[in-house]
């Protein structure tokens, strides 16, 4: 009978040892860049990282912990009885202890609070309103079933003007640059997630609601909408493009231009022809 | 305090030798003890009963069925994660009639099959299973009671459950299927007709079967409220309780609170969608080229009040579960509870501090994030007492005797995963922690820590538990065994892997996780078959048990009074117990966890039974 505690223990070695695992492979572990596993490509990402490492080896010690109190309870104290199918034992008589009551309170109380306070200053610089960098917007992100309306500033570099350009599902920003965009949605409640970069928030209709974050990588990313929004949710996918430098960007800004000016041309034609 | 004046005295007034009943004599406002004969009418005996053991098991057998339905779903959403747009084993071609399609489960159905798997799971399988079930049945006995305090309305709380069930069941089929806006139905996708097919009708269907469940809960919980604090035996203190019966009472109060919330709600999002107001939509949203919505409200509102019910509605689900678990392990390891006064504070502080937490649920939402800053901390602090719980649960087994029969197994099941549920809990809590892990898989396997490795352990092991006692039938142990064996196993392997995946950022509630080239990974698609397989025998497990449960109705060998030899007043009487539950109202003389006594001669001492002369209860609890 006491051979219980094996199915709990081995339950208990899965767990941790996934949790082992997971850091040794790419497929396992927080996003991340092909080729470069322990790496969040943004400021943001790196300090989330390394809380969720703190947190994750808090709890692993607290599981560990409890399990191998549990294991060795259903091991050790087990019903076992003699040959004259007596207990062997008698269980001991016992209602409680105050001064563990109050130890066991005091201890995670604590540490619950380190975590709570330890994590504030990070979470103030990723949303509130007052940590946003004093920057122009590099883009208005509007969500809508089932795409990611990018609009960006046209070479007046003001949002909002007749000059301002528009990409569906592409996104562009330079490495290095807090970027900060402007989240809307035109008609529900999506979510703007950048795993690489561990960034979400949702796109709320009827708010404009601001988001920033940076990349350290130049290169190809994800968009992913977090928010269930429809029959189309799971494609509403989003390709992000981490521009080297300014250049780049400047000058895949242009080609955009003259893209758009060509459409716009050949729009004009049509409407002549007709 | 000296033995004598324990034996004598039993904590109210002296008992007589014709006790009066109290409660009952009362509200029939007569002074005798009588007992009313049982209806002899097959409708008023099975059907439309008052008696609230038949109400109890009539709430089990149905939420025993909808945890079929709900499992079948949930085994579909794995199987369309592991392999998607493969058509579903024998179903698929059924289902769908498009061969050139290849029978592909459509995007949109696999929307409805979260969402009702989740409904259903919750509203219709788990709260009735532990409240209504387990609520129902024990309290009256465990109290010493002949009946609820108010047993017609006891039977319509049951009966009010039909129209949410014929709802529920029937909106699979009207125009546009059931609703798929997810179980939490944030508008503007679930007010919006045209958002997704499921909002066309099927959301409305919902609403109402959650506005009926509602009425049903509220009906239980004053039922509850009011029973456990008129209708107690002589001597059953509020400190002599079992912590069931403390559970079901603070769980009824969180309800009886939270609720009204909930369904003011669920009746302004359907006055949205069917009378025109805009509580949930603002100005200048518009849906599939629908014309533009002169809106005036906030999407936002919803997820508070939705919450507001919501959270506390998670600890509904866990701790009746808990209180029943507390009695189940202290049983069979035949100790008293470790902290016993402890473990109530600690349900009541759940209880609390639960109605403080809901924001959490909305770290990413848009809600001003120096909320978020306040919503961690009290949600770090309610870890707190589930911590407490968890140590005093291993503070019980510690030094006992314990005995491995199914129930203790799932018992001990049930202590061991909600580590696992309430640890990766602290994640979510964690404000920057939880910008990466919110809306990932990461959750889903949190949120199964909790509900199927908390709740469902502890509904089975409550099932084996008093089994004997609904039944007057023994369960076959040997399957019950070999049933939690299989469940536990395959459980951790359905459930562990999402935390990976979920860190890994896979959002839950995508049909097709292959359109992201990150997800499209050796890895994660290896993870999400060993997830369904893994599913598909934790489904097939169940089987054991089904058939253990009806076999054993009309084949199990009779039980006996006091099968586990346990000391709360249920065990006290017949097995099953008769309509009147006692032929006279017992009179309790101490606290119900008093096993292994020393100098008493049997390894229990139940809560009816006078202490033997000499014999000194411990201070603690005396």
């Amino acid at each position: 009978m006491r051979y219980w505690s094996v199915v709990f223990a081995l339950a208990a070695i899965f767990s941790v040892g996934a949790f082992v695992y997971a850091p040794l492979s790419g497929d396992w572990w927080l996003p991340n860049p092909s080729g470069d596993m322990h790496h969040s490509v943004s400021s943001f990402g790196r300090e989330i990282d390394s809380l969720f490492v703190i947190i994750l080896v808090i709890t692993g010690v607290v599981f560990i912990g409890t399990q191998v109190v549990l294991v060795w309870e259903a091991y050790r104290f087990a019903d076992r009885v003699d040959d004259a199918g007596r207990p062997v034992r008698q269980a001991r008589y016992f209602h409680g202890s105050q001064r563990l009551e109050v130890i066991w309170t005091i201890i995670p109380a604590a540490i619950l609070v380190f975590i709570a306070l330890y994590q504030m200053g990070t979470w103030a610089n990723i949303k509130f309103r007052s940590a946003a960098p004093k920057v122009q917007p590099t883009a208005e992100v509007t969500a809508r079933q089932f795409q990611w309306i990018f609009r960006y500033p046209g070479p007046d570099r003001k949002l909002y003007t007749p000059d301002d350009l528009y990409t569906v599902n592409d996104f562009h920003f330079v490495k290095d640059r807090m970027t900060l965009i402007n989240l809307r949605s035109s008609d529900v409640i999506h979510s703007f997630f950048l795993p690489h970069m561990r960034i979400k928030q949702d796109a709320v209709p009827g708010m404009i609601i601001p988001v920033w974050f940076d990349s350290d990588t130049a290169g190809h990313f994800e968009l992913v909408c977090a928010e269930l929004c429809g029959w189309g949710h799971y494609k509403m996918r989003g390709n992000v493009t981490v521009h080297a430098s300014d250049e780049e960007f400047a000058k895949w800004q242009a080609d955009l231009l003259a893209e758009q000016n060509r459409s716009q041309l050949s729009m004009a034609t049509d409407n002549q022809g007709r | 305090m000296s033995t004598e004046s324990i034996g004598s005295d039993p904590g109210g007034p002296a008992p007589q030798a014709t006790d009066p009943g109290r409660g009952h004599a009362r509200e029939h406002g007569h002074g005798h003890d009588h007992i009313h004969p049982a209806p002899s009418h097959f409708l008023t005996k099975y059907v439309f009963s008052q008696d609230h053991k038949i109400i109890g098991i009539q709430f089990l057998f149905s939420g025993l069925i909808f945890f079929v339905l709900g499992g079948l779903l949930a085994m579909a959403i794995r199987w369309q994660l592991a392999w998607p747009w493969k058509p579903l084993p024998i179903l698929g071609s059924a289902l769908w009639s498009s061969p050139s399609l290849g029978y592909q489960m459509p995007p949109e159905f696999y929307n409805k099959l979260f969402t009702m798997h989740a409904t259903i799971m919750i509203f219709f399988v788990i709260i009735p299973l532990l409240t209504g079930a387990f609520g129902n049945f024990l309290i009256p006995l465990m109290i010493g009671a002949r009946d609820m305090a108010f047993p017609k309305l006891n039977m319509f709380s049951y009966w009010f459950m039909w129209p949410a069930f014929v709802l529920i069941t029937y909106s699979f089929f009207v125009e546009g299927g059931s609703s798929e806006a997810g179980w939490t139905g944030y508008p503007i996708l679930s007010i919006a007709k045209w958002a997704t097919p499921g909002s066309l009708n099927g959301q409305t269907f919902w609403l109402m079967a959650l506005l009926f469940a509602g009425v049903s809960s509220l009906m239980g919980s004053i039922n509850y409220i009011t029973t456990i604090v008129m209708l107690r035996a002589p001597g059953m203190r509020m400190f002599r309780m079992p912590m069931t019966v403390w559970a079901m009472f603070i769980t009824a109060i969180l309800q009886a609170f939270a609720l009204p919330v909930l369904t003011s709600a669920l009746i302004m999002q359907l006055l949205d969608r069917t009378a025109g107001t805009n509580f949930f939509s603002p100005v200048g949203w518009q849906v599939a080229n629908s014309p533009p919505v002169v809106g005036g409200g906030g999407p936002l509102l919803w997820q508070h009040l939705f919450w507001f019910y919501s959270h506390p509605a998670v600890y509904i689900m866990i701790l009746p579960a808990m209180g029943m678990v507390s009695d189940v392990i202290a049983t069979f390891s035949r100790k008293p509870l470790f902290g016993y006064k402890p473990m109530v504070i600690a349900i009541a502080g759940i209880a609390g501090l639960g109605f403080i937490v809901w924001g959490h649920h909305m770290f990413q939402s848009g809600m001003n994030p120096a909320l978020g800053a306040t919503f961690m901390l009290s949600t770090m602090m309610i870890a707190l007492p589930s911590a407490i719980k968890v140590f005093n649960w291993l503070g019980t087994m510690w030094g006992g005797r314990i005995q491995y029969t199914s129930a203790m197994l799932n018992a001990m099941a049930f202590v061991a995963m909600f580590i696992i549920g309430g640890l990766s809990g602290i994640f979510m809590a964690a404000t920057p922690v939880d910008i990466l892990i919110h809306d990932t898989y990461f959750i889903v396997g949190h949120i199964h820590y909790v509900l199927f490795g908390g709740s469902t352990f502890g509904i089975f092991a409550a099932i084996y538990y008093w089994y004997p006692k609904m039944f007057g039938r023994m369960m076959s142990e040997r399957l019950g065994l070999i049933h939690f064996f299989l469940t536990f196993v395959f459980f951790n392997g359905t459930f562990f892997l999402m935390h990976i995946i979920g860190m890994h950022g896979h959002p839950r509630r995508i049909a097709d996780p292959l359109v992201y080239e990150y997800l499209n990974r050796a890895g994660v698609i290896g993870m999400n078959q060993f997830m369904t397989i893994n599913a598909f025998l934790l489904g097939l497990s169940q089987l054991i048990f089904a058939y253990n449960f009806l076999a054993s109705l009309f084949l199990g060998p009779k039980a006996p009074v006091n099968p586990w030899h346990a000391n709360t007043l249920e065990w006290g009487t017949s097995s099953p117990p008769p309509h009147y539950n006692f032929a006279r109202i017992p009179t309790v003389y101490h606290p119900p966890y008093e096993y292994s006594v020393p100098g008493v001669e049997q390894d229990f001492l139940p809560q009816t039974e006078p202490l033997p002369p000499g014999i000194v209860l411990d201070p603690v609890m005396a």
